[in-house]
């Protein structure tokens, strides 16, 4: 017994280290490829030392590689961590903010704060623009929720969430028709899902949501770990029910709007993602899923960025196709094992 | 009383189904909840447990009010077996009895090398450390319903709610089961309140039981005082067939009510098998000469058409024994099962040799021959066991049922 526990201690910081190297290594991957080529020591003395300020190089690694891979970082573990929030609280394998239309609840509420405000406003503070989003999650997510008290099957509740994804994305092109030009080469261009054209005032805001939503999931590891064992267990076992579900909708779907707000929807990552964390570590516990989550999400979306830059170039893909390129077939696989 | 309802009223979304409910159990005791389906027990035990917000009422623990506990503390007091499908991921089924100790642990959940002893105390309980790095999800349902009693009983609760803990589950594994709980009742005083489909389970269990029947409550008290064949047809509704709270087993409707044209000579419990075999067949039979006391009578009752009976340890009145030969010249077929032949004044031995001079069929069980030295004995044929006797020439036209018969017709026919 104890063999077996340190065994599985030793797999947690196994898989712990290497995923922190992956992510390492994406990132150095990632600024050092792209349109101008630059030498490895170029870059450690721009980044470091702050070297040839002001010059084009200079300028490409800090405002355009910098903030665009920290942010696919930073983005991509929320989304996944928001998707293992939603699949904890559906109890359902497939559950993820895109699928179920959260995404899409934000990004309709974001178009219709920006064509509302940009008639007052040049542009909307990073701020509005996750406050948008996090209103719009919340109403797509209470529509979810109302289904999943009429029905159990997951496969129907994923159903209805992607009609309510379709839903709001008719309600977003119909504002675009009615939007003044300027503003829908911003929503079409946000609204395919992409990090590029993200600034610094852009990656305070989100790490200092992101991180200050990741301590408080962490803090609740103890009762998402008893409720796995579903509501009636975990009831039992003294969870204030009604509190922790409040709390799982509202981080959720925090976690999702952030990242809709700051890159548009992204889709499968959140379904994805907190499976491959799961099958990594072979466990369900949520200490160490959820930072193991947050990482692998990372590790994904810095990859997946890079290929988006860097497959057809100078002609850039749009975020969510990549990753619903290798997310789609992996959630196919998920559902047919899920069948047996 | 430990555990106590005072004038508790349970239902659903602020509808009474269940009114002035006032049930109790002691420290240490087994409370027993039985009734059909749909009656609402569960509902009751999920307002006990505080799953249903209750209408009206309180449930007391040690004469205190349970709304006065918060969670955790009622956690610490109360642990459940609920019938909710688990299905938690990658968990092993130590990590699932491991959640039982969450009222205990810090905020993280650390399981301390204390809180790992009860753990494993609590699984060896219920002879489940095999299992302990097992995937739950991969168990069959009698593993996975002691997983969760283990989980339970991890909880160092000083009550345990189990709602129908035995579906599912065989015959083995509901007997261990239940003897666990009785096990916990008497040694650890832990108090258990259930809900049990098998009566004859609960009467063997409980020591108070509840009726619950038409959402109310229908009568409780101590199983052997309260429970009987009459109160169990009633409460669970059978019209036919039929429950022996004795025996604690249950008969099949009777399934032919024709005039019977089978004899059976049943005493000492050998006439049981004979009965259900005919009536399986749809056979119509008449038995006797039974004694009261005889384990015979109690299934000859519900399915025999005619049972002839005598009071116990006294010998065999001339009236009963005219009733007997009555009811044997009617019938065309006699089945010995091989009573005992022995002493003087054997009555069913004289039937038996009355049946044979009156050229009845005589199919016997016997492993020895009836040694009557008389003519008759040809007469007899000697069957190994009952598939041979029930598909003998003998029995063939006596089947209720007309397509076997039509088609044994046929088939002489055709030889």
């Amino acid at each position: 017994m104890k063999n077996s526990n340190l065994g599985k201690i030793a797999r947690y910081q196994i898989i712990f280290i290497l995923l922190i190297l992956a992510l390492a290594v994406a990132l150095v991957l990632s600024i050092n490829t792209g349109s101008v080529n630059m030498s490895v020591n170029e870059i450690v003395k721009i980044i470091v030392l702050k070297a040839q300020e002001g010059s084009v190089n200079s300028n490409i690694i800090w405002k355009i590689r910098l903030p665009r891979l920290l942010a696919a970082a930073i983005l991509g573990g929320a989304l996944s961590v928001s998707g293992f929030l939603l699949q904890t609280f559906f109890r359902n394998p497939i559950a993820g903010p895109y699928v179920l239309g959260i995404s899409s609840g934000a990004k309709m509420f974001v178009g219709f704060t920006m064509i509302v405000l940009m008639n007052y406003v040049s542009a909307l503070p990073a701020t509005v623009v996750v406050l948008a989003a996090f209103i719009g999650s919340l109403i797509s997510m209470g529509f979810v929720m109302a289904a999943a008290r009429k029905v159990s099957d997951m496969s129907m509740l994923l159903l209805v969430g992607v009609m309510i994804g379709y839903i709001c994305s008719a309600i977003t092109d119909f504002f675009i028709n009615f939007a003044q030009e300027k503003e829908i080469a911003n929503l079409t261009n946000w609204s395919m899902g992409s990090f590029s054209g993200i600034g610094w005032s852009d990656i305070q805001v989100m790490t200092v949501v992101v991180f200050i939503s990741l301590f408080v999931v962490m803090m609740l590891s103890k009762p998402i770990g008893a409720y796995q064992l579903g509501e009636g267990y975990a009831q039992s076992m003294g969870i204030n029910i009604k509190l922790f579900r409040l709390l799982l909708v509202l981080f959720s779907s925090l976690l999702s709007a952030t990242v809709t707000a700051f890159a548009g929807p992204i889709a499968f990552v959140g379904i994805a993602v907190p499976q491959i964390a799961k099958i990594l570590m072979n466990t369900s516990k949520p200490i160490i899923i959820i930072p193991a989550t947050f990482l692998t999400g990372a590790v994904f979306c810095v990859f997946c960025d890079l290929l988006a830059r860097t497959m057809f170039a100078p002609t850039e893909l749009s975020i969510g196709t990549v990753t619903a390129f290798f997310g789609a077939p992996f959630v196919i696989w998920l559902l047919l094992k899920k069948k047996k | 009383m430990y555990l106590q309802t005072a004038d508790l009223s349970v239902g659903y979304s602020g509808k009474a189904l269940i009114k002035n409910i006032n049930i109790g159990v002691e420290k240490g005791k087994i409370l027993c909840l039985l009734g059909p389906n749909g009656s609402g027990k569960s509902t009751i035990l999920r307002s006990i447990t505080r799953h249903l917000k209750k209408i009206a009422g309180t449930v007391l623990i040690d004469q205190e009010d349970m709304n006065n506990f918060s969670s955790v503390e009622s956690a610490k007091k109360l642990s459940v077996v609920l019938t909710d499908k688990v299905a938690p991921e990658l968990m092993t089924c130590e990590e699932v009895v491991a959640t039982g100790r969450y009222p205990y642990t810090n905020h993280f959940g650390k399981i301390t090398e204390a809180d790992q002893r009860i753990v494993e105390e609590s699984m060896a309980a219920v002879s489940i450390l095999d299992l302990m790095n097992q995937e739950f999800t991969r168990l069959s349902d009698g593993q996975k319903q002691r997983v969760l009693l283990a989980r339970a009983i991890c909880q160092k609760p000083e009550i345990i709610v189990l709602d129908e803990p035995t579906s599912y589950l065989d015959i083995r594994h509901k007997i261990e089961l239940l003897g666990i709980l009785r096990n916990m009742a008497v040694k650890e005083e832990v108090t258990v309140v259930l809900s049990l489909h098998e009566v004859d389970l609960a009467a063997k269990l409980a020591d108070t039981i509840i009726l619950v029947k038409d959402n109310h409550v229908y009568g409780c008290g101590c199983p052997e005082d309260v429970l009987n064949d009459a109160v169990i047809k009633d409460l669970y509704g059978i019209e036919h067939g039929s429950f022996n709270m004795l025996l604690g087993s249950v008969e099949l409707p009777k399934t032919c009510d024709l005039e019977p044209k089978v004899f059976i000579f049943g005493g000492d419990g050998s006439g049981t098998l004979c009965y259900r075999a005919l009536n399986k067949r749809g056979i119509s039979f008449c038995t006797g000469i039974l004694y009261h006391n005889d384990v015979d009578y109690q299934v000859a009752k519900s399915l025999a058409k005619q049972t002839i009976v005598e009071k116990s340890f006294r010998p065999v009145s001339e009236f009963v024994f005219e009733q007997a030969r009555k009811a044997l010249l009617k019938c065309d077929v006699v089945i010995d099962s091989g009573f005992d032949l022995e002493g003087e004044d054997n009555r069913n031995k004289v039937l038996l040799e009355l049946a044979g001079n009156a050229n009845k069929t005589i199919l016997s069980l016997r492993h020895q021959p009836i040694k009557a030295n008389a003519n008759w004995e040809k007469n007899v044929e000697y069957f190994d066991d009952i598939s041979s006797l029930i598909s003998s020439e003998g029995l063939k036209f006596r089947s209720n049922n007309s397509r076997e018969r039509k088609l044994h017709r046929s088939l002489a026919a055709s030889i």
